[in-house]
């Protein structure tokens, strides 16, 4: 940068020593009609020039009301505590003009959702432009160039047109960068991050964070990332704090809080969370019962209620913030040594070489619900007797029963052949012409065994959850074949479809959306059963039944969805979907809305069912440790079409395609040293539309081998000849022209 | 509120014990008489039906002129509301035309309300070309004025008379508002989760439009329901002035008003008694629409007072 900024940046070393952002002991309390709301409780840290801290924690831990009470940006009734120095200034209690001259200039801050961040009747260059003149007194021209060196910085492609645009004309991705753009205007000297990348896709998460790691650099701005994705905080940061119920219980350098955590719910959001470096045969471990309420929080250490560990000491006595020794000693944290590794459990010394699943048991129970060991033991002696209830009903059915035990090769239920799906676009007018079509899906074949977990991977518009709801007939096929148990599906009517629906059943995404909140629990769950002409009593009977077997309280069917959390809910639309004794799950997403600790537990649940009630699962997912986590086979799509198929082993030991590379290699590993040492393969741009899909390869606009390996011949290929998904051996096939296996777990 | 939002679901579980043991009919009881407002009112109309219908049984002049009547009698005595200069017993106009207003307000009420909600609900479910279809012939209904709509069939059929074909003409008329709501509210509702969770399962059509759609469209329809009483009075008093209602020496509280229109100040007692009875029907419809659209609503925690 310019000489000018290196100056400022040796001034302020030599006064500051360094710190440019000292929070101590900040505390924020909202009123509410029910008292008090102590939504943060005592923050405090330290930020040196340069250094990137992560602040993890769950949904409602406070993580981001620290950062906007920093920024000043809470609203007036909060009440604020304690202080935060931005170079040695006192920023709390600022009058709002002074604190604009800090904001954007000194602390500058990126949120989650590019889609309301940026003004939609401006253009992008005046956008950056307005944060530059905000500050600085040149001209227009002036800003406008600075504004173009931005865009160049964070890397979005041809940037002197991107200067004129509007932000509705660019993607999710590329909107993202534009907000670092304008983060970064003024070289801040701190950058807050609240949940960057959180709406993003993987491989635009990966460019996003590589951004932000060039805006730092540039800057040399210090990085305060916030977000509840371990993975992310693994590969960005070199300290992190983890928050609960409003305090900072654990912070330390990164290594050493992924390595050795010190408080037992550090460890135990380390063990509920899938790995993609982790085994299959590793069961997650969720942490029992639901973060306090802020209003009514326990005496003592809150996180005692839910902690396997707790003691009486824990429920009387809140524990300090404390340096943790060597040797298992505790020590008060000096003021020089801020650094160190902290925690706050009176028992943290008890933690060296304690793994999670040491600690918390790997259940399937309703974590949310329970509160003690022993009422998990209860519950889980529930789940056991409605397993076997429901396996007698499920035999009681003949057309159901499982014949096929003596066989050695599964038999396929589902079979897919060239499912094809095209959405016309309509024109406007009152004649609605077809001016074009979305090719969602375009050719998918798939096979679905007994008793095996297929998933269906693949980012946002791929066309994966349009595929899972053409495997239900729930939308008309364009063309192609689809059959349950070698009986073709497609152009079955709906009356001929129903007694077919009772094998076929589907889990939903978002637990708000699915579940009618005008009927009760019960009636929502017997509601398949009585479609299906069962009596009111008998379905009532078998309600509760299903609650058990998801692992929710039966005496809960009267009360309504609203009632219950993210999880319960999941919970519920899994006993819906389990009351017609299905045979194939259809899962769209099942745990992507979920809590890492809650998510770990319907993860159990789902795994748990499938080996007793023998069900066969198509797991649509985004999130590809999940799907390593869960599934026997993988199908990777991209842009309606399947990419690569192979066993999960396979797939993530040796994937073949570039795509496949790319989209592993993007998912952040929760592991320090893994996650900065890996190889990565990095797509540049973002999914084309389906309406206008690439002729040839789908993939070659974003391909790295296509930019970078190919010769001219090679490519003209890609670009001509659509790539067939070609078996090369043990039934690990790929589309792609030059495939080539890659190791990079 | 933002704390909800703010830090997630840890609803408190154990106060709810209460409203588990509970039917959903005692729940949506329970609910509807915690709301002040609405029981107020909802004791008012009954008080109003009961003048309205019985009212006449224990009153000893009935609406028709009497010659033992003298005219422009001021309130008192005998009459306690007064007389007209005709020679009727304001009283007992009253109770007939409450009776005459109910009956159309309420026909038109419920028939638009059902008519419309099913023809929306089917319309929003369908959509595409079923959709256009059927929101084309909407659209027909709703630019045609109903007054002229109504002077023409009137006219032609003299059905002027009676108040069961005056509120069949205002029903033909004022469905497709609310055809429209519903349809509105389902085109949004169908594509959520929760319905395609019910096609899943193999419900039909009617199954999914019953039990799915209608209920979670109740709070719009309610509102729209009791607003039509309002529309529906109004549209009656329009037609009696303009000689299509319900007709001498038969009286409704539209009647009443209109002819009292020149005698607001010189003979108030004309005027007064059948527009404060009006204004009371139309006011307690709406507290009671707004009482039933919460106690329907299981989300609605807060409970008014």
């Amino acid at each position: 940068m310019t000489t000018e900024y290196m100056n400022e940046e040796h001034a302020a070393a030599a006064t500051d020593d360094d710190v440019v952002l000292e929070v101590t002991d900040l505390s924020v309390t909202f009123p509410s009609d029910d008292g008090p709301l102590p939504a943060v409780r005592e923050v405090s840290y330290r930020l040196r020039r340069g250094e990137a801290l992560g602040i993890v924690g769950e949904s409602g831990s406070g993580k981001s009301v620290t950062s906007m009470a920093i920024m000043g940006l809470l609203p007036r009734n909060a009440r604020v505590e304690g202080s935060a120095k931005v170079l040695g200034q006192e920023i709390l209690g600022l009058s709002d003009k002074e604190i604009s001259k800090v904001r954007g200039q000194k602390i500058a801050m990126i949120f989650q959702d590019p889609l309301t961040s940026l003004n939609p009747v401006y253009t992008i260059g005046y956008q950056i432009a307005e944060a530059v003149l905000a500050h600085k007194k040149v001209s227009k021209q002036v800003a406008m160039a600075r504004a173009l060196e931005l865009l160049e910085i964070v890397g979005i492609p041809s940037p002197d047109q991107r200067l004129k645009q509007y932000p509705h004309e660019l993607s999710g991705g590329m909107r993202q960068r534009v907000v670092i753009a304008i983060a970064m205007a003024n070289d801040p000297d701190v950058i807050i991050a609240d949940e960057p990348t959180t709406a993003l896709d993987v491989t635009v998460q990966a460019q996003v964070l590589d951004a932000l790691q060039r805006a730092r650099r540039e800057t040399g701005a210090a990085l305060v990332l916030i977000t509840h994705d371990l993975g992310v905080v693994a590969g960005q940061v070199d300290r992190v704090g983890v928050m609960y119920a409003g305090r900072i219980v654990e912070s330390g350098p990164v290594e050493e809080v992924f390595y050795r955590p010190r408080m037992p719910y550090a460890l135990g959001l380390l063990g509920s969370l899938p790995r993609l470096d982790g085994d299959r045969s590793d069961r997650l471990t969720p942490i029992l019962g639901t973060p306090p309420s802020l209003r009514d929080l326990p005496e003592g250490c809150g996180f005692a209620p839910r902690c396997p560990m707790a003691r009486d000491l824990c429920h009387q006595e809140e524990p300090q913030l404390l340096l943790t020794l060597e040797g298992g000693d505790r020590g008060p944290a000096e003021a020089g040594d801020a650094d160190g590794h902290t925690a706050a459990c009176h028992f943290s010394g008890e933690l060296t070489g304690v793994e999670a699943s040491d600690l918390f048991q790997a259940t399937s129970v309703d974590t949310e619900g329970v509160g003690s060991v022993a009422e998990v033991e209860a519950a889980e002696s529930l789940i056991a007797e409605a397993r076997e209830e429901y396996l007698e009903e499920a035999r009681a059915e003949p057309e159901t029963a499982p014949e096929t035990a003596g066989s050695t090769e599964p038999e396929v239920l589902l079979s897919a052949t060239d499912l094809v799906k095209h959405f016309p676009i309509r024109s406007q007018g009152l004649l609605r012409r077809k001016v074009g079509e979305v090719q969602a899906v375009s050719g998918v074949s798939l096979d679905l065994r007994e008793r095996e977990t297929l998933a269906l991977v693949g980012e946002s518009g791929c066309g994966k959850s349009t595929t899972a709801r053409l495997l239900l007939n729930l939308i008309r096929l364009t063309s192609g074949e689809l059959t349950y148990m070698g009986r073709p599906l497609h152009g079955l009517s709906d009356r001929r479809m129903r007694p077919l629906r009772k094998d076929l059943q589907l889990v939903f995404q978002d637990p708000f959306a699915s579940l009618d909140p005008r009927m009760a629990v019960a009636d929502i769950i017997g509601e398949p059963m009585r479609i299906h002409g069962s009596g009111h009593r008998d379905a009532r009977k078998r309600v509760k039944e299903l609650l058990e077997l998801v692992g929710l309280n039966p005496e809960h069917g009267s009360r309504y969805p609203h009632e219950f959390s993210g999880g319960q809910r999941q919970r519920i639309g899994v006993a819906r979907a389990l009351s017609l004794n299905p045979r194939v799950l259809v899962l769209d997403e099942p745990v992507s809305a979920l809590d890492v600790s809650i998510q770990a537990g319907v993860i159990n649940l789902l795994e748990d069912l499938q080996d007793e009630l023998g069900l066969s699962y198509l797991f649509v997912s985004h999130d590809l440790s999940v799907v390593k986590h869960i599934a026997d086979r993988v199908s990777v799509m991209y842009l309606g079409k399947i990419v690569e198929t192979a066993t999960t082993e396979q797939l993530f030991r040796a994937p073949a395609h570039p795509y496949t590379q790319a989209l592993i290699s993007a998912i952040p590993l929760p592991d320090p040293i893994k996650e900065r040492t890996r190889e990565r393969i990095i797509v540049t741009g973002d999914i084309p539309s389906p309406a206008n899909p690439p002729s040839g390869c789908r993939f070659r606009t974003r391909c790295p081998k296509f930019a970078g390996e190919l010769s001219e011949a090679e490519r003209t290929k890609c670009v001509e000849e659509p790539p067939e998904l070609l078996d090369r051996g043990a039934g690990h096939r790929d589309a792609c022209h030059y495939s080539q296996v890659v190791e990079l777990i | 509120m933002s704390e909800n939002g703010m830090f997630g679901s840890t609803r408190p579980k154990k106060a709810r014990k209460d409203t588990a043991d509970r039917t959903q009919l005692q729940t949506i009881v329970l609910r509807f008489s915690r709301h002040r407002p609405a029981m107020i009112s909802l004791v008012l109309l009954v008080l109003i039906v009961l003048f309205a219908f019985v009212g006449p049984l224990f009153w000893i002049w009935d609406h028709t002129v009497y010659k033992e009547i003298p005219s422009n009698l001021p309130p008192g005595g005998d009459h306690p509301l007064g007389t007209s200069a005709a020679g009727n017993d304001v009283l007992g106009q009253l109770m007939r035309g409450a009776q005459q207003t109910l009956k159309v307000a309420f026909s038109v009420s419920l028939l638009s309300t059902f008519v419309g909600s099913l023809w929306g609900a089917t319309a929003g479910y369908y959509g595409g070309r079923v959709d256009a279809l059927m929101m084309r012939v909407v659209d027909i209904f709703l630019i045609v004025p109903l007054l002229v709509a109504a002077a023409a069939i009137a006219g032609n059929t003299g059905a002027g008379a009676s108040w069961s074909a005056i509120a069949l003409i205002i029903a033909i008329f004022s469905w497709a508002t609310i055809a429209r709501v519903v349809r509105g509210v389902v085109l949004s509702l169908r594509e959520q989760e929760f319905v395609e969770a019910a096609r899943a399962s193999g419900a039909s059509a009617p199954w999914i439009i019953f039990r799915h759609l209608l209920p979670n469209a109740a709070g719009p329809i309610i509102v729209a329901a009791t607003l039509l009483v309002a529309v529906a009075i109004l549209a009656e008093a329009g037609m009696s002035f303009l000689g299509l209602g319900i007709q001498l020496p038969d009286i409704s509280l539209g009647q009443m008003i209109g002819s009292a229109r020149t005698a607001v100040s010189t003979r108030p007692w004309l005027f007064y008694p059948p527009g404060v009875l009006l204004v009371l029907i139309c006011l307690t419809i709406n507290f009671i629409g707004d009482g039933l659209r919460d106690a329907l609503d299981p989300r609605q925690t807060r409970v008014r007072r």
